[in-house]
């Protein structure tokens, strides 16, 4: 217990026969580490492997290669019951023939929990998710958000070393699903228990999470804390997934220390800043976020494009300028409308130049 | 006239039932009646029925005997009390014996590959192809004491060097209980069938993530889930078994008789008509009530039953 990783995910690939009889790895050598008390999700499009991954760790899945540790006790082989974690199902699979009583006591009656002490912690857990003296409901006389928090009492209730969840908040509607991330946020706070977090819902992931594992195919990209894999997302992937980003495809053509300079064809030459480094040549793409880009206001010792808008779009709080320059590249330029009244910074048709800081991009090469 | 019944909910309905309703009173509640009434009357000398009224038929039924040895005028002759208890226990036996069979491969079947499912079903569903009385005779050569199943002992018994007398197997309640056993088979498996297949997997996935191992997670969530199944399997199957006549006359013989064959041999041996309605009515009476007091309890099946 002493362990600090609450579940380490050891080199571990989960490969399936397909019903045409292929191979697909659901789980492709993914090797990651969750601490003790945090608040990990798994984010990433539909069919990347997150569900795989999270029922590996409950054991309804055995790992074809790899390990799982959970507090440092290798759990690779062993049965479900017999694992210290819990799962929220998506679809919450609550018992329908027993009460919410029978369902939130069912872990601890497997436990050999007194009635007496079951049915004061079932009441306990029912105050916890905020549905307090529904105890002899059934399944079917609640509505989807009470059985959502009856399917996180029933995993809470036995204080599990792990909880999971996938993508809990699925079935919701929006204004519920808002409200309940804030919910289960401050809940995980208040019992400390590791919760391991499916969504394909990047705003979800960001919202909630200590730590992000962003996966595609079966692959864990970038594992990282939500700023981080925002502002500096390791792979293109990570970058059109989370947000939005502007790519801009070049070619080094130098490095002196930090800075890089990179060619984009037709369009201009720009300087990035960036820890790695490049050799000449090499493709590369300039990855920015239309936030960090500015129109019409040059940045001296910055980069500035000139290009042609194309497309002005209004939203409220801010106005979208698409920008095409002379190379094939596009460029989406996102604009605070901070005064009243304010006019646009360009109409289509116009030319106009598009600036951002050498530092506000990332020069990413997959 | 199409827009009237368009507009007409209730038309519509009456519609819609009448043919059964037609078929439900020419079929039934009259033919009902008509029972009622004759079970009241009396055999002539001829066996044909005197119209009267008495409750002569249900007294004697009830076991009241006026053809009594020494001097008695009244006493208490068991004959029919005694087969009208042998048909409720028997439709009580079959209906246990017939659950133990079915659940077990019923379970198998909604546990096997979703494409194999239909190839098992069909399986079950064969021996229905096949006229039942045939089958039935199947069971005959089976049990018979120059039967199949004697024969094979004999031989193996031979091949030991032991002596051996076949066993009697035909003519005895044993092979009425196999014969109803084997024609009910079905009724109980796919009922029992439908109600598992129907369980969501990720049930049995949430009780063991909860700490059930598979013996608790059968008893806790698979058995009360599959109940409402074994419910509409016991009713399709305890109440033909307890009119059921055909099984026990060609396995029972003279040995096992059921009130399906008294009521059988008042209308075509005895020429009763009047005993054989009251019967008739009685055993009626009995598997209402059996049934009431089952669904009281249980339900039709429908209901998800409550642990
Ligand atoms: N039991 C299975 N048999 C075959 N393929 C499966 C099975 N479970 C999942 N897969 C496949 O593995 C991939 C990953 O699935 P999953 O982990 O459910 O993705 P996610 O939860 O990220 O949407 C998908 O392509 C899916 O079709
Ligand atoms: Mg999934």
């Amino acid at each position: 217990m002493t362990d600090e990783f609450a579940v380490e995910m050891q080199d571990v690939v989960k490969r399936f026969t397909t019903p045409e009889g292929g191979i697909l790895a659901a789980v492709n050598h993914v090797t990651m580490q969750i601490r003790d008390g945090e608040f990990f999700s798994l984010l990433g499009p539909s069919g990347c492997g997150k569900t795989t991954s999270l029922r590996m760790i409950a054991g309804f899945e055995l790992p074809t290669e790899g390990k799982i540790l959970i507090h440092g006790k290798d759990v690779s082989q062993i049965a479900p019951f017999q694992r210290p974690v819990n799962t929220v199902f998506q679809q919450y699979a609550l018992f329908p023939h027993m009460t919410v009583e029978q369902n939130i006591g069912f872990g601890l009656e497997m436990k050999g929990v007194s009635k007496v002490e079951r049915s004061a912690r079932v009441s306990e857990a029912l105050e916890m998710v905020r549905l307090p003296g529904m105890e002899m409901r059934k399944p079917k006389q609640l509505s989807g958000g009470q059985q959502q928090r009856i399917a996180l009492a029933r995993a809470l209730v036995n204080k599990p070393e792990v909880l999971l969840l996938d993508e809990p908040l699925g079935a919701l509607d929006l204004k519920l699903r808002k409200e309940m991330q804030l919910e289960l946020k401050s809940l995980q706070r208040e019992v400390g228990i590791t919760f391991i977090y499916v969504t394909h819902d990047q705003e979800e992931a960001l919202t909630m999470s200590d730590r992000i594992a962003v996966m595609s195919k079966g692959v864990a990209l970038q594992v990282d804390k939500p700023e981080a894999i925002y502002e500096r997302p390791a792979t293109k992937f990570v970058a059109d997934f989370i947000g939005e980003t502007n790519f801009l495809d070049g070619v080094v053509r130098g490095q002196t220390g930090s800075t890089v300079e990179v060619d984009l064809p037709g369009t201009g030459t720009v300087y990035i800043e960036s820890s790695r480094t490049f050799a000449n040549g090499q493709q590369a793409t300039v990855a920015v976020r239309p936030e960090k880009m500015t129109l019409n206001r040059e940045i001296s010792g910055g980069n500035n494009l000139t290009g042609r808008v194309e497309e002005v779009i209004y939203i409220g709080t801010d106005t979208h300028y698409g920008v095409r320059f002379a190379g094939s590249h596009k460029a989406r330029v996102r604009e605070q409308n901070v005064t009243q009244g304010q006019k646009a910074l360009a109409s289509i048709g116009d030319e106009a130049v598009v600036s951002f800081t050498r530092t506000s991009p990332r020069l990413l090469t997959e | 006239m199409i827009n009237w019944l368009r507009r007409n909910k209730s038309a519509q309905g009456t519609l819609l039932i009448s043919p059964t309703l037609v078929f439900m009173i020419g079929l039934l509640i009259i033919p009902l009646i008509l029972t009622l009434i004759i079970s009241f009357g009396k055999r002539s000398a001829d066996g044909n029925v005197i119209y009267s009224f008495g409750l002569h038929n249900y007294i004697r039924l009830l076991g009241v005997s006026y053809n009594c040895s020494a001097g008695q005028t009244v006493c208490y002759d068991p004959i029919y009390t005694q087969i009208l208890w042998r048909s409720l226990t028997l439709a009580f036996n079959s209906t246990v014996v017939v659950i133990l069979l079915a659940y077990p491969l019923a379970y198998f079947i909604a546990r096997s590959h979703p494409s194999r499912r239909n190839t098992y079903l069909f399986l079950v569903l064969v021996p229905l192809w096949t006229n039942f009385v045939i089958r039935v005779y199947a069971w005959m050569m089976l049990l018979r004491t120059q039967g199949l199943i004697n024969s094979a002992l004999a031989w193996v018994a031979d091949l030991f060097g032991r002596p051996f007398t076949p066993l009697e197997m035909l003519y005895t309640p044993g092979a009425v209980l196999i014969g109803m056993v084997y024609e009910f088979l079905p009724f109980m498996i796919l009922p029992i069938y439908t109600s598992l297949e129907k369980i969501d997997g990720s049930l049995y996935e949430a009780a063991a993530d909860l700490g059930a191992n598979a013996v608790r997670t059968f008893l806790r969530v698979t058995l009360p889930l599959s109940a409402p199944g074994m419910v509409a399997g016991t009713v399709l199957v305890f109440i033909p078994v307890m009119g059921a006549f055909v099984v026990s006359d060609l396995l029972g013989g003279k040995q096992v008789i059921l009130v399906g064959n008294l009521i059988q041999r008042q209308f075509l041996d005895a020429r009763d008509p009047t005993f054989g309605s009251a019967a008739s009515l009685i055993l009626m009476a009995l598997t209402l009530v059996v049934m009431f007091f089952y669904t009281r309890k249980f339900g039709f099946g429908e209901e998800i039953a409550i642990t």
